[in-house]
């Protein structure tokens, strides 16, 4: 952490450095242009940029714009200034799949071997008071069984597979969304005159209704929230999952997206990246530790407490996609399940397993969901998934 | 000695306690005369920040307050319709012309300033707040761009009016729907947390200096391991203030002393009948134990 990175001799200067590390930004879907690098660089002016610990500041504020954008700011910032050698080994990895096919397995495996238990987990991070992970009020599920092996998201979906997705998501929306309102209220721009507020306002203008109020239905779209479980047990069914998390949050505005394993990480705003790939590369730093333990009562109950206060109302749709096999008590996923429940939202359930012949929800965590669930059916592949528009329509 | 340090020091003797990260991007934010965006949940002292900057650097806060249905008339400025009216009438009966009234009735004596106009059209550059944006329509917050990066309204009948002097812009949300990344794009980020022990402990000194320093660690303790229950609503700072308040007029010197008045206390911390439930009178015992 301490070591800051000697650049070359041959280097230009600062500006160049600069401009280079909101490049390396930029690289790891960071929205910024070339008006960013100027606000940098005179931001830097402002404090002291030899201190890192000031630069990092001044970046900081000038480059993040959301909380998770801050903790990945801070892994970037490591990688690119403090010399620190695993993230950007990692940077190099994921260049090295674009360009040099063949060197990638043995650079990867070296990464591991001398790498090991890099900066992103380390104790050191919390140490130093830049708590990575202050999302709402939860704290930061134990990491004892995080899985440390790196998983590249891109080997499991690909871009047809998002595109395909996309569709069964939009479908999907549509079978949630035809909730119109038979009320109607206030409106800019509505379709009919509201009479009553017209000639109340005329009272102001002196009789002569110079200013039309309108009326409109209002729509009351459901909004999808998902919850996709990708622990070890899951990883079979990673593939259709993620694809149709990206396909959801492309397709709808209002989606949001949430990725959980040994611990809760959003990922609605990386998926909204315009490029499909990129954003499953920032998903990939984001969840580090993909395929581990599973903790799905910490995790929902994590949910419950934070995002949900924010994104789930009574018009929210919650699909969680879990096959319900957890490492915590039981009676925990019950308690997170009624919280949410309690917020108005409707919950389902797609399990994986579901489709076995036989197949009961024996799973003592499954079992303790069950009287809270307002559907709860199977869905292995994208074509379950599709299939699951009646279910949503009859919600 | 850094700038921002300066910063982070008067802030302090007008009693705001601000972190490196908060006190880095107001100092920024203000130097580049950039909007600054604050986020965090509720009761971490956001909307405080504004007022404690407007009274360090002795100038007016505006403030503009969003909500759903915001409109330009509420925000900008709205003509005085009444007496616009009042005027015409007045005029047909001294005979005036048209076009002397009309010019009349459409000058600034007859313009009633919101916020934004208000705040572009002050001598001293004042410090305008913009408070919950996340609460307005998407529409409004296009519209709050353009003010913030030209710092001009065009007023249709009047022309453009641009600022004399160019207010410190601070935006304050706590995550009621996403906002724009146009809007992110244009300003400077920087998000509050619950503050650590040794922060609230400065917190509490600084605006309640009568509360003696044992009591004071107790009531930091107490809140803390408060923060860490299952709670619906997590009592912020000013639940905070509100309960050493209500501690130091019930005249308690230790919170271990009287489980009783310790419950009734709560009143100021735990708002909702179901948190109210969840930490009952031994609970409460027991964490004022633990933080004694």
């Amino acid at each position: 952490m301490s070591k800051v990175t000697r650049f070359s001799g041959s280097d230009p200067g600062a500006v160049a450095r600069v401009s280079g590390f909101i490049a390396h930004l930029r690289e790891h879907g960071f929205r910024l242009g070339v008006a960013e690098t100027e606000t940098a660089l005179r931001a830097l002016s402002c404090v002291n940029p030899i201190v890192p610990s000031e630069a990092r500041l001044a970046l900081k504020s000038v480059c993040a714009g959301s909380v998770e954008d801050s903790v990945q700011f801070d892994m970037l910032f490591d990688s690119f200034w403090m010399a620190d050698g695993r993230v950007r080994h990692k940077v190099i990895q994921i260049k090295a799949t674009a360009e040099l096919k063949d060197t990638k397995s043995t650079r990867t495996d070296e990464t591991q071997s001398t790498a090991g238990k890099g900066s992103i987990e380390a104790p050191e991070d919390a140490k130093d008071g830049e708590d990575s992970y202050a999302e709402g009020t939860g704290k930061l599920v134990a990491s004892k069984t995080q899985n440390l092996m790196k998983k590249d998201l891109r080997e499991l979906v690909s871009a047809e597979d998002i595109r395909a997705a996309e569709q069964v998501a939009i479908r999907l929306g549509k079978a949630l969304r035809d909730r119109r309102s038979r009320r109607r209220n206030v409106a800019r721009r509505g379709t009919l005159i509201d009479l009553r507020r017209t000639i109340r306002q005329s009272l102001s203008t002196g009789g002569d209704p110079l200013h039309l109020a309108k009326r409109k239905r209002p729509d009351r779209p459901m909004k999808i929230v998902a919850l996709c479980d990708v622990s070890g047990s899951m990883m079979n069914y990673a593939r259709p999952f993620l694809a149709f998390l990206a396909g959801l949050i492309r397709a709808d505005s209002a989606g949001d997206a949430y990725l959980f394993h040994t611990r809760l990480v959003r990922i609605t705003n990386a998926l909204r990246d315009d490029d499909p790939l990129r954003a499953l590369n920032r998903i990939t730093l984001l969840a580090d530790g993909f395929g581990g333990g599973s903790k799905i009562g910490a995790n929902l109950q994590q949910f419950a407490n934070g995002y949900a206060r924010n994104f789930v109302d009574g018009r929210s749709v919650v699909i969680i996609l879990s096959d319900g096999y957890d490492s915590d008590a039981a009676e925990v996923i019950g308690t997170a399940l009624a919280k949410l429940k309690r917020r108005g939202c409707k919950i389902i359930w797609l399990n994986p397993l579901k489709g076995w012949q036989g197949y009961e929800p024996v799973a003592k965590g499954m079992a303790a969901a069950l009287p809270y669930l307002d559907a709860f059916a199977a869905a292995a592949t994208l074509a379950d998934l599709a299939g699951l528009e009646r279910t949503l329509e009859r919600l | 000695m850094t700038s921002w340090i300066n910063l982070q020091t008067s802030l302090d003797r007008v009693g705001y306690v601000a972190s490196d990260d908060l006190a880095a991007a107001l100092h920024i934010s203000i130097t580049l005369g950039r909007p600054l965006l604050l986020e965090g949940a509720a009761g971490v002292g956001k909307t405080e920040v504004a007022r404690a900057l407007a009274t360090i650097q002795n100038t007016q806060l505006i403030r503009l307050q969003c909500y759903e249905g915001l409109d330009a008339s509420q925000a900008i400025y709205e003509w005085n319709y009444q007496r616009q009216l009042l005027s015409i009438r007045a005029a047909s009966e001294v005979g005036e012309t048209g076009s002397t009234v009309e010019t009349r009735i459409f000058s600034e004596d007859y313009l009633l300033e919101r916020p934004l106009l208000k705040a572009i059209r002050q001598e001293k550059s004042p410090v305008l707040l913009i408070d919950e944006i996340d609460r307005a329509d998407e529409e409004f917050e296009a519209y709050l761009l353009e003010v913030l990066s030209e710092f001009q309204i065009t007023i249709p009948e009047l022309g453009t009016i641009t600022a004399t002097s160019r207010p410190l812009v601070i935006l304050t949300a706590n995550g009621t729907r996403d906002l724009s990344d146009a809007l992110r794009r244009r300003c400077i980020y920087a998000h509050i947390d619950y503050p650590n022990r040794q922060t609230e402990l400065a917190i509490l000194a600084s605006r309640c200096p009568e509360i003696e320093a044992r009591l004071g660690q107790q009531i930091i303790g107490f809140v803390q391991k408060l923060r860490q229950e299952e709670l619906e609503k997590v009592p912020g700072i000013a639940e905070m203030l509100d309960f050493a308040a209500a501690l130091a007029g019930l005249g308690i010197k230790d919170l271990t002393s009287d489980p009783a008045v310790l419950q009734a206390t709560l009143a100021t911390l735990l708002k909702t009948q179901a948190d109210r439930a969840a930490v009952p009178i031994e609970v409460a015992a027991r964490i004022a134990g633990k933080a004694a």
